[in-house]
């Protein structure tokens, strides 16, 4: 697939690849997207804004130039804003492949860095030269202040011009907590939520930070995604429970989507409000418990979110969906087209809604998962 | 009062909130338990009214400028967790001193225009999402635009300022006729001449003892939003 080289979110001719549960395939428009749910049917969108997370300054201790990708952070509390992990980059820019960009200098505990008006310091070095957790200093209004006013978005070499935050910002964009745009909400706009309602179609939202995409280094990307925290509030728990009652599908907006919803439905425990952190990676042993529709960008092979396809349907037609997305010309990354793929029907794919579990299938919900909130997550072989 | 007041923890934005009514509505607000963070352009202004209000969160910007809304309305969201009511009250008047239209330059029309109306599209637009997804959340949220008798009354010497709260006015009736069903109201609403820092400039030789004081209007405005907030419709 090409790569969408303009940042524009809602292009007119966006085109959606519809994959039904028997392994149908059929190309649509994607400004047609309420014509290809059903009435019943819950959309869930990730409502997070993105974060200017993209910071330029200085290593203290050497004088070398440095840009510091913040990557996350422990909770969404409106004050937790001091202690971030982050990848730090050596000098250059993003018109540099991520993936070719130089290593910081050698980085240790105490170490300061001076980033625009910030100051913070290297609390830990992980295992990983680019990888560290760091901490700001000053009043959460400082740090807020220092960040929304220095920080620029995390941008793509693929972009001809620099992104500008209202670029990376959906028309829902309400908590800013992710550090990469929650890209397949660009789809939405105020019309097809009127759209939606017309149709009887139900939207919700939850607010998971998004992670990095990509750090530049094979090794840490292999264990992408990193821990996410995410919020789900009451009204969506109550919203999926009337959809499903009813006999609606759960539409997942996204990866991050399908990821916070399956991991607050976890253990087949209940869907809970509240804050989680969603430390699970969806593939293809996953049960489905809550999401039965993704609709996403397109991902290119090898990626953690096409990995997560697999959760929806097998291999064999996800090489027939990835060949029709290539023969179509679809675009992909961050600004290009989408799919809409729906669980297939087979045997074992969703797990049982209202049955108990029991332990063996519980067991193999999770590919990896970590009961240990915080940094650790990180760390954790993949 | 035997009910918890509707402005308790309530999350509020007010833009121009170190003077007049601005300031008088960042006080009443916080007054009755709001959790504000309040806009202004000049930095010492915005550090002397944070120190003075120690629960409020004060954010130096000029919604007048495209590139300051986004790191505006992620300063907003993120000191106060989200939001219900934006209050978009800054407000510029045009030519100092009031010109006819005919005298104005165009300049002053466009930074009128500006702060006026282009400032509170871009922040509304930008801070829509939180406010719709407090919506979602059960509540009923607002966009408060400050507005003027200017709006409909062609007054001769306040053409920028009139016309600019003309188009406000306007742009207010359309999107709380498309955003109701979203649970978010978008009003505008004229305090009436008041004894503040524009007034002076609009009319340097009124005696202020005739003017509305500035805490008299926000009490009135305060009471709307109270009233507004409380109320859940179902669209």
């Amino acid at each position: 697939m090409k790569a969408a080289a303009l940042p524009i979110q809602r292009p007119r001719d966006a085109r959606l690849l519809v994959v039904d549960a028997d392994g149908e395939l059929r190309h649509a428009e994607r400004s047609q997207l309420a014509r290809h749910l059903r009435p019943g049917d819950l959309l869930v969108a990730n409502d997070a804004a993105t974060l200017p997370a993209s910071l330029a300054g200085v290593h203290a201790p050497t004088g070398s130039a440095i840009e510091v990708r913040l990557a996350g952070r422990r909770s969404l509390a409106v004050d937790a804003v001091h202690d971030f992990s982050a990848v730090v980059f050596g000098p250059g820019d993003h018109r540099t492949r991520t993936e070719d960009r130089a290593l910081p200098p050698p980085l240790r505990p105490g170490d300061r860095l001076q980033l625009g008006p910030l100051a913070a310091s290297v609390v830990r070095t992980l295992d990983h030269p680019r990888l560290v957790d760091l901490r700001f200093e000053g009043t959460p209004d400082a740090i807020w202040a220092g960040i929304a006013r220095h920080g620029r978005p995390v941008q793509y070499a693929h972009l001809a011009q620099p992104l500008a935050l209202w670029d990376v910002w959906t028309r829902v964009a309400a908590l800013p907590v992710a550090f990469e745009p929650p890209s397949a909400g660009f789809m939405l706009d105020w019309q097809l939520l009127h759209a939606l309602r017309e149709r009887a179609i139900g939207f919700a939202t939850l607010t998971h930070a998004a992670g990095l995409s990509s750090t530049g280094d094979a090794a840490l990307d292999a264990r992408l995604p990193f821990d996410e925290p995410y919020h789900l509030p009451e009204a969506t728990v109550q919203a999926i429970a009337d959809t499903q009652r009813s006999g609606g599908r759960i539409v997942a907006l996204g990866t991050t989507v399908a990821r916070a919803l399956e991991h607050a439905a976890a253990q087949g425990r209940p869907l809970q409000a509240g804050m989680g952190l969603a430390t699970q990676r969806l593939g293809p042993s996953s049960r489905l418990r809550v999401v039965d529709v993704l609709l996403s960008g397109t991902h290119e092979p090898g990626s953690s979110h096409h990995a997560l396809l697999q959760a929806f349907v097998d291999d064999a037609l996800l090489r027939r969906t990835d060949a029709a997305l290539e023969a179509g010309g679809y675009r992909t990354h961050e600004f290009g087209d989408s799919v809409l793929i729906e669980a297939s029907r087979e045997p074992g794919r969703r797990a049982e809604r209202r049955a108990q579990l029991s332990p063996r299938q519980a067991s193999r919900t999770i590919v990896r998962s970590g009961s240990t909130p915080g940094w650790a997550g990180l760390l954790r072989p993949a | 009062m035997n009910r918890i007041d509707p402005l308790a923890g309530l999350r509020v934005a007010v833009t121009g909130g170190t003077s007049g009514l601005g300031l008088a509505l960042v006080q009443a607000l916080a007054a009755r338990g709001a959790r504000v963070a309040f806009i202004a352009r000049d930095a010492a202004r915005v550090r002397r009214v944070a120190a003075d209000l120690p629960t409020t969160h004060g954010i130096v910007g000029d919604v007048s400028r495209q590139d300051e809304i986004h790191p505006i309305a992620l300063q907003v969201t993120a000191a106060l967790g989200g939001l219900d009511v934006l209050v978009n009250n800054a407000s510029s008047l045009g030519p100092v001193p009031l010109a006819l239209l005919a005298d104005t330059e165009c300049e002053d029309l466009q930074a009128a225009l500006a702060t006026n109306v282009l400032g509170p599209f871009r922040l509304g637009k930008a801070l829509l999402g939180a406010l719709a997804a407090s919506a979602r959340d059960g509540r009923t949220t607002l966009a408060l635009n400050i507005s003027s008798d200017a709006a409909v009354t062609p007054y001769a010497g306040w053409g920028a300022y009139g016309a600019s709260k003309a188009a406000l006015h306007h742009l207010s009736r359309i999107w709380d006729a498309e955003l109701r069903e979203h649970g978010v109201r978008v009003l505008s609403v004229d305090p009436g001449d008041m004894d503040t820092p524009l007034h002076a400039l609009a009319v340097p030789d009124a005696d202020p003892a005739a003017l509305q004081r500035p805490a008299d209007a926000a009490r009135l405005i305060v009471a709307l939003i109270a009233s507004t907030v409380s109320i859940r419709e179902f669209a």
